[in-house]
């Protein structure tokens, strides 16, 4: 028996070291460092810049470890939809069993060490974080209910908060609000994106808005959060981590969302099938802008407070 | 067969091994400088005991020996 013959079975299409990262789910990592690096910069209490860094870190590696665990568990519908066929675990990459371990581990080494580098406020959120993603949204109610997409967005709006919590040690009405206006940002996002994207979703045996209670009623709820939305986000300018930049910002903005939501609401199939869904697209590629704005703006306001204007 | 010094094998895995050393050396680095942060900014320092903090005439151990 040859040295190499152990690893006989693996042999073309081996797993480099970039597949194993894209079971972290890269791209969604770059929203939950940039929103708990605000969360964790917006707080009053000043943090070593080293311990910041670890701290972000950490929250991204538990964002990543839940985005592997997803990845494990949704292996199947992976595989039927377009737009995931080629991640790692359906592109035969990497097997299930090793995107369960490396979940596992490093779900229990950042929520750890987030504890150990901070406090165990954040290590419990961001442990918590973990378990709402993979377990209820991915496990339980991402197959069950339409409104899963609300659901999972919680999960992507505790980041801010965890920050928040490594910094001062406890939750404040500044840090939930943070989390609602991500949470509330979510649905009226991925809804968009549903109208004019014709899903797969449905092929997968996922329910979604669109295809369960249909498109006139996914124009309607869009235009509901958009509402209540706009109401959270103006109401964050008016804790410790609002400001005139961030009240702008938030004014101008909410202003412009609401004019979208409104236009969805007014059309029917017709008229957007007309036009390709023109003003869907516009309001989604809004929403990008939205939500980078306004931490954006929480930051700005973050250095003008440290700066001592 | 001997596991020569440059196995197909090494080529194949050279991302994959280069990718954990990496890593692996970024996680020392990181434990090194939170122990590093922490200990300088006091965090771990141990508490005082009584021996050195009583007051001169008191000395003598917790239990008043």
């Amino acid at each position: 028996m040859s040295d190499a013959s152990y690893d006989s079975s693996i042999q073309e299409g081996e797993a480099q070291f970039g597949d194993y990262f894209a079971l972290l789910k890269p791209r969604v990592m770059t929203l939950v460092v940039f929103t708990a690096f605000v969360g964790l910069l917006a707080a009053p209490v000043p943090v070593h810049p080293f311990i910041a860094f670890c701290a972000v870190l950490f929250i991204a590696v538990g964002g990543g470890a839940s985005g592997a665990l997803n990845m494990w568990y949704d292996s199947d519908i992976d595989a039927v939809m377009r737009r995931t066929a080629k991640r790692p675990i359906p592109a035969g990459k990497v097997t299930r069993e090793e995107a369960l371990a490396i979940g596992l581990t490093l779900s229990v080494f950042s929520c750890l060490f987030l504890a150990f580098a901070t406090n165990y406020l954040a290590g419990g959120l961001l442990a918590f974080t973990i378990f709402f993603y993979v377990v209820i949204y991915t496990m339980w109610l991402k197959r069950a209910t339409p409104q899963n997409i609300v659901i999972g967005g919680a999960a992507g709006a505790f980041p801010p908060m965890i920050g928040w919590a490594a910094a001062t040690g406890e939750i404040s009405t500044a840090s939930v609000l943070m989390f609602c206006l991500t949470f509330m940002w979510t649905p009226p996002h991925f809804w968009a994106l549903a109208l004019f994207m014709r899903s797969d979703y449905d092929d997968a045996g996922v329910p979604m808005l669109t295809v369960t209670h249909g498109r006139r009623a996914t124009r309607v709820h869009i235009l509901v959060y958009t509402v209540l939305l706009a109401a959270l986000a103006i109401a964050l300018g008016f804790t410790q981590v609002g400001g005139p930049v961030y009240l702008t910002v938030a004014v101008v903005l909410n202003a412009l969302f609401l004019k979208g939501a409104v236009d969805i609401w007014r059309r029917d199939e017709d008229a957007s099938e007309g036009d390709n869904f023109l003003t869907e697209r516009k309001f989604f590629k809004l929403s990008l802008l939205y939500l980078f704005a306004h931490f954006g703006a929480i930051l700005i306001e973050a250095g003008i407070d440290r700066m001592g204007f | 067969m001997a596991l020569t010094k440059e196995h197909e094998l090494h080529t194949r895995r050279r991302s994959r091994n280069v990718g954990l050393g990496l890593t692996l050396a970024a996680f020392i680095a990181i434990v090194f400088g939170m122990t590093f942060v922490k200990v300088t900014r006091g965090g771990f320092a141990p508490n005082p005991s009584p021996v050195a903090t009583a007051p001169a005439g008191q000395q003598g151990g917790a239990n008043g020996n």
